[in-house]
């Protein structure tokens, strides 16, 4: 076959072309995100919060005193008694051992951020290629994945949790990695298996192996980006698991990490204000509100991808 | 057609493929579907060799044995396309595998399934020759759009980067047969290509088969249950019934004077575009019986209209010479 | 196109007294969010008692909406603009949905196209024949029961299998059933929708045989829909080509097959490759049925036209009659062209 040489210009403007095409599903991805509406809401509460932990270290370096407003550490000497009431300066009061709760609210979203989705990466990237690999493989593969699934779901996570917190000492990094393993082996990776069991009979997959693609070519280039989709769902859930766990283990005071929001209602609760709504609402609401409100967030963000990538969830 | 006489392209022998009924890999099967039953054939070299039979009579799995998508149970897949000694393909392990892909490919019967759909047109055509790590970059993309002009995806540029959904069935069956012919294989097995097609693409589809293989001397193994499709593009056809060869020869000659009872039954049931001709009536029961774990007496027993007790009390019978190279198996013919 | 009602009528119903059915000048459309797609546009034919008319064209070309429309088994973005559907010289286009139901598998009922997976999995077959029976029908259970051996014995379905569910069932044996099912009131008219097209060439020989022999014992009128010619030449006593929404050939089969007037036709018969008599070259007929949200001026099918020329292009071509049937052509082919 005579080899015709195509001018270079189109080598170019098919990575230009390339671009456009993914620019154009981003767009139309965008679209039905929008028209599911809640995720829009979910988005906007998440921004919020973005905005939070990102101010916080500016307003620390300029307009907020270290040794006041030190979410940890600081103390509020202002105020007669503790805990004080919302005012000018503490715009949500301050918690029983005098330290600023807007302070502590805005550091803690940091916190919760990248817990959130250290889990949610964690849990994806094990979860994809977990459920790539069973599906593909089968066989003995299959097999020790699925009964190395079945121990993780079957181990009551939060026990877990406390015997390690007692032996090594939990952060966030490692709360992280392991509510992220946890199920990036366990639910989720068994749930993509069952999406990556759907891929690997399609004659496309053949097709690949025909033309000389070996099992890792398949995996990456034919199986990992469609599953893609139902992985981005299970991450946005992952952040939601990883947030609420991480909240419960503070407030029972497991975690060694120096300030979240369960810790805030940790600090309420061995104050003893916990039941005392109406007299110090501050101390409360804050911090539950906001564990409420970004779970809940993740999860609408979650439910509005799944009508994006499930079609026929789409409206017409 | 055969351009080295004494060496075929592809020489299959006793062939057998059976699938464990119970797929529990820790646990022995002993019941099993023979899917291909000792199947022997030999296709030449630029030859479109058909494969014809009722659906799930083991066709496709056949297709598949012989580019190694499956591994045989038994039997041998001897393959020499000339450039290198003879091959046998049923045993083939790494490199020598990855070298045998070049040169064997597979056209699938779905073209609405054959291609990723968050891949583009590009991505699948480019595929094989990407994994097979052939020529630059820019060669690369000489070659696809030159098979998608070959194809008949004109102009080319602006099919290179749509997606499946973009594309109608005709079109996306020209893309998988330009994957398939874009690194310029010797053989293709093309798995009823043009049955999910419009009438109205079907007759394009066929042609180009047919002018790509003579231009490219691609050796065809083509399967469909289409005896009308099967007489316009194969010099010579074998028919299949559950897992066996029950006849073969060339094409003209058993359409013409079918041997074996279950051909002539075939042939008698295909439709005749014609409104003044009367079909006589197929004289066996419809629907292929699975073949698990069958007796060993002729498959067609069970259906056969002109069985009897020698059929019965005896062996599947051998394919044997009825006329000038038409074999068939059937002690009564 | 109104034009048309007549010679329809005039042809179609010639072999008997007054048709079952008749259809003049039917035009329906889809509302999507691309545009209006004119998925029967001007369709006009009847059929005689004891007649079959086959109905042939590539997919898209409103075969599936034109028999929809017969049952007004409609969806929501679909409206029939104007047009009669005479059911025994009834107009059923006004009837409102509770009349219809009357109508519907009682006097006209339909085999859906890929039927064989229209059975609900997890209800007994047997059940579902009965089922469809006492909508119409009020009797005992018993009654019915016997009613569906019947239908089973019509159909050459072993009656053991009644009580069964459909996966255990063969895909040919799924189709028999359907078929069964729509015969079960005993209609005036029963619409095929491609009633064998995934099937296996020995299984599809004997639903087309059992449908036949049907309709001769019953009296029963019929309406195949296929895209395959050598179904339709053997099956039906008339054939009507449909290409984009339109009727563009009608008439007895033997005469369509023998001397097709329009290009289309012609491209469709000899597109097709055959078992028996001389080996001929495949036509191909280039491109593909046009987009039906707005369709080519003038004849619709001139874009792929060998025969086109610049009247064809602007204006609506005219009937041409020739032996038994008619079509709608500026430059007819075959005899006389
Ligand atoms: N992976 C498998 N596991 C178990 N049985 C199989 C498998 N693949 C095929 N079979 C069985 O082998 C037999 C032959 O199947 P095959 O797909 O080759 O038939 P075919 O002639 O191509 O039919 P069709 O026209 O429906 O494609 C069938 O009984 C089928 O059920
Ligand atoms: N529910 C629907 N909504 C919009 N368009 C439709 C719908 N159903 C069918 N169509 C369109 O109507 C045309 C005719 O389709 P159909 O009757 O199914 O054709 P055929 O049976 O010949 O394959 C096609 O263009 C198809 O896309
Ligand atoms: S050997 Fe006997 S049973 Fe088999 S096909 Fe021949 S006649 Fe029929
Ligand atoms: S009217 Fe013209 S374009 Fe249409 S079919 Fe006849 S010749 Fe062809
Ligand atoms: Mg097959
Ligand atoms: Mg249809």
């Amino acid at each position: 076959m005579d080899v015709q040489r195509a001018p270079r210009s189109v080598d170019h403007s098919l990575w230009r072309t390339r671009l456009g095409l993914a620019a154009d599903r981003l767009r139309e991805n965008w679209a039905a995100f929008v028209r599911a509406r809640v995720g829009v809401i979910g988005l906007a509460v998440i921004i919020f919060y973005a905005l939070l932990a990102a101010a916080h270290p500016v307003l620390m370096s300029t307009v907020w005193d270290e040794s006041i407003y030190d979410p940890v550490v600081g103390y509020s000497f202002d105020e007669t008694r503790q805990p004080a009431p919302p005012s000018l300066r503490h715009p949500l009061g301050t918690d029983p051992l005098g330290r600023d709760i807007l302070s502590q609210l805005m550091f803690s979203a940091r916190s919760e951020f990248m817990l959130g989705l250290l889990a949610a990466v964690v849990t994806v990237c094990i979860g994809t290629m977990v459920g790539a690999a069973a599906a593909y493989f089968g066989g003995i593969v299959d097999t020790i994945l699925m009964r190395l699934a079945d121990i993780m779901i079957m181990m009551p996570g939060i026990s877990v949790l406390i015997v390690l917190s007692a032996l090594i000492g939990v952060e966030h990094l490692e709360l992280g990695l392991i509510i992220g393993v946890l199920s990036g082996f366990g639910g989720t990776g068994v749930v993509l298996k069952s999406q990556a069991l759907s891929v690997v009979v399609k004659p496309y997959i053949q097709a690949a192996r025909v033309a000389g693609g070996g099992p890792l070519h398949i995996i990456l280039v034919h199986v990992v980006p469609n599953l893609l989709p139902l992985s981005f769902l299970y991450m946005m859930f992952t952040v939601t698991s990883a947030i609420f766990s991480e909240a419960v283990l503070s407030f029972l005071g497991l975690l060694d990490i120096r300030m979240s929001w369960g810790l805030m209602i940790h600090t309420t609760e061995s104050a003893g204000y916990l039941t005392q709504v109406t007299e110090a609402w501050w101390l409360i609401f804050p911090a539950s509100l906001s564990i409420t409100l970004l779970c809940s967030s993740f999860y609408l963000v979650g439910r509005s991808l799944d009508e994006v990538v499930n079609p026929r969830l789409r409206r017409a | 057609m055969q351009t080295d006489g004494s060496r075929p392209l592809l020489r299959v022998d006793g062939l057998s493929k059976r699938f464990p009924v119970s797929p529990v890999w820790y646990r022995r099967s002993n019941s099993f579907v023979h899917a291909v039953d000792g199947v022997s054939f030999e296709v030449a070299r630029g030859e479109s060799f058909g494969l014809v039979g009722e659906s799930g009579c083991g066709k496709t799995t056949t297709g598949k044995l012989l580019v190694r998508l499956m591994d045989p149970t038994c039997g041998r897949i001897v393959f020499d396309d000339g450039d290198e000694g003879p091959v046998d393909v049923s045993t083939l392990k790494g490199k020598p595998l990855k070298r045998f892909r070049r040169k064997a490919q597979m056209i699938f019967q779905d073209p609405y399934e054959s291609m990723n759909p968050r891949r583009t047109v590009f991505d699948t055509i480019v595929e094989p020759l990407k994994v097979q790590r052939m020529g630059s970059h820019l060669d690369r993309l000489d070659r696809v759009l030159r098979m998608l002009g070959l194809v008949g995806l004109t102009p080319a540029r602006t099919f290179l980067f749509r997606y499946p959904h973009e594309l109608s069935g005709g079109q996306r069956q020209r893309v998988a047969i330009a994957r398939a012919m874009v690194i310029e294989p010797s053989f293709v097995v093309a798995d009823e290509p043009i049955s999910m097609l419009d009438v109205s693409v079907r007759a394009g589809v066929m042609r180009l088969m047919e002018d790509l293989a003579a231009r490219l001397e691609i050796g065809y193994l083509y399967i469909t249950h289409d005896l009308a499709a099967a007489r316009h593009t194969c010099s010579r056809i074998a028919v299949m019934y559950l897992g066996k060869i029950v006849e073969i020869g060339e094409t003209e000659t058993v359409l013409q004077s079918p041997k074996h009872p279950y051909t002539q039954a075939l042939l008698s049931a295909v439709p005749v575009p014609d409104p003044t001709v009367t079909r006589p009536p197929v004289r066996i029961r419809g629907g292929v019986s699975p073949s698990l774990d069958p007796p060993a007496r002729c498959r067609f027993y069970d259906r056969c209209p002109i069985a009897d007790d020698f059929c019965r009390d005896n062996e599947h019978p051998p394919l044997q010479d009825k006329s000038s190279g038409q074999m068939a198996s059937c002690y009564r013919v | 196109m109104s034009e048309r009602s007549g010679d329809a009528e005039a042809l179609g119903g010639g072999r008997s007294p007054g048709p079952v059915l008749a259809v003049e000048g039917l035009t329906m459309h889809y509302s999507t969010r691309a545009g209006v797609v004119r998925a029967v546009d001007g369709v006009s034919f009847s059929v005689g008692k004891g007649q079959a008319l086959g109905l042939v064209g590539e997919s898209g070309c409103g075969k599936s909406s034109l028999a929809l429309t017969l049952l007004k088994l409609l969806p929501e973005n679909a409206q029939i603009l104007s047009g009669r559907i005479l059911l025994d010289g009834m107009d059923i286009v006004p009837l409102p949905e509770e009349r219809m139901r009357e109508y519907r598998w009682s006097r006209i009922a339909m085999v859906f196209q890929a039927a064989m997976n229209s059975l609900n999995p997890v209800y007994r077959v047997g059940e579902q024949i009965i089922e469809a029976l006492e909508v119409h029908v009020e009797s005992a259970r018993e009654e019915s029961l016997r009613r569906v051996r019947e239908l089973y014995d019509l159909v050459n379905l072993d009656p053991s299998l009644i009580m069964r569910y459909p996966h255990e069932y063969s895909g040919g044996m799924k189709q028999r059933a359907v078929i069964a099912m729509a015969l079960a009131c005993e209609p005036d008219v029963v619409i095929a929708d491609e009633p064998t097209t995934a099937l296996d060439v020995i299984v599809q020989d004997h639903i087309l045989r059992e449908m036949k022999n049907v309709r001769a014992e019953l009296g029963m009128s019929m309406i195949y829909v296929s895209h395959d010619m050598a179904v339709i030449a053997e099956v039906s006593d008339m054939v009507g080509v449909m290409y984009a929404g339109r009727l563009v050939e009608l008439g007895s089969t033997v005469d369509v097959f023998r001397d097709p007037i329009h290009p289309y036709t012609r491209a469709l018969t000899s597109a097709f490759p055959s078992v028996t008599g001389e080996k001929h070259e495949l036509t191909v007929l280039p491109g593909e049925p046009p987009n039906m949200i707005d369709p080519p001026s003038g004849c619709r099918f001139h874009p792929r036209c060998p025969y086109a020329t610049d009247p064809c292009r602007s204006e609506t071509p005219p009937i041409v009659r020739r032996g038994g049937h008619w079509a709608a052509c500026w430059n007819p082919t075959g005899e006389g062209a």
